[in-house]
């Protein structure tokens, strides 16, 4: 039996993990703050909760199982409420360049020439 | 009074669950005047701020049912949104759309619009006179919002509290 908790807890850790990475990536890719906001969404959704779910199955029936639980719930509580407040913030910025829609994508070749264009940005607010 | 040994028996599972002490009777004690002390606390505070509504959800059968079900839509927006992300083209569309959320009372919006923000790909950007603003990373995220699939499952919980 215990090879096959920890080959599970093994495969959850490896895909949270995976899932981590994949969230950090589209940090670096997307082309601005909003649509970077949810690739850092798969992080502490899927990322967060799959390690999380390693975790518990190393512990077994434990304490710590409850407390790594209080941890994931807690965890999908306030995240929303932290996206939400950042979103909310960034919109209400004047300063702030309004959220890229698709139409702005499609003028955009590639992703290249957008971090141009966000260099081109910072000029022209100097 | 219900009220108040409610949120007493409450903080009490959370300190037993945090610190591990089932045995010391000295630190169950102190655990459990630590607990009263929150909860006096609380109602103080709760006297001084007349906007604190406590919050009257009723944990019926659809919230079981509604839980999985969130679970489920959230690692396939998950899968979704990772596979755009390592997709070379990039083929996000971002969309802003309002929502007209179905349900009536606050508490079940706030749960609607916190089940949006908590699925990758769409976020909410604001909850004001009961319409919603969503931002969608993609437009295929942003239609199948438009649909209505979560708002009537977020809707039914309500009806079944009433």
């Amino acid at each position: 039996m215990t090879w096959l908790v920890d080959g599970l807890s093994g495969l959850a850790l490896l895909c949270g993990a995976f899932f981590v990475i994949v969230g950090g990536a589209g940090l670096l890719r997307m082309p601005d703050f909003y649509t970077r906001m949810h690739a850092a969404g798969v992080t502490d959704t899927l990322g967060a909760g799959l390690i999380l779910l390693g975790l518990m199955l190393q512990a077994g029936w434990t304490l710590i199982t409850a407390k790594l639980l209080l941890i994931l719930i807690f965890l999908w509580l306030t995240s929303p409420t932290a996206s939400h407040a950042l979103v909310r913030a960034a919109l209400s910025d004047p300063q702030n360049p309004p959220p890229l829609l698709q139409e702005d994508i499609q003028s955009v070749p590639s992703p290249s020439s957008t971090h141009l264009s966000e260099g081109e940005r910072i000029e022209q607010a100097k | 009074m219900l009220r108040i040994l409610g949120l007493w028996s409450f903080c009490a599972g959370l300190w037993l669950v945090l610190s591990g002490y089932f045995d010391i009777p000295l630190l169950l004690v102190f655990g459990a005047l630590s607990c009263a002390l929150a909860v006096f606390i609380a109602w103080r505070v709760e006297k001084a701020d007349p906007e604190v509504q406590p919050l009257h959800l009723r944990v019926g059968p659809q919230i079981i049912l509604y839980w999985p079900w969130l679970l489920w839509q959230i690692v396939l927006a998950n899968l979704d949104v990772a596979r755009r992300i390592l997709d070379p083209q990039l083929p996000v569309s971002p969309t802003l759309i309002t929502l007209k959320p179905t349900q009536r009372s606050e508490i079940a919006q706030v749960i609607y619009a916190n089940s949006i923000t908590l699925t990758p790909g769409t976020i909410t950007t604001s909850l004001s006179d009961g319409v919603l603003e969503v931002h969608a990373l993609t437009r295929e995220a942003a239609g199948s919002l438009l649909e209505g699939g979560m708002d009537r499952r977020v809707a039914a919980l309500e009806r079944s509290n009433a």
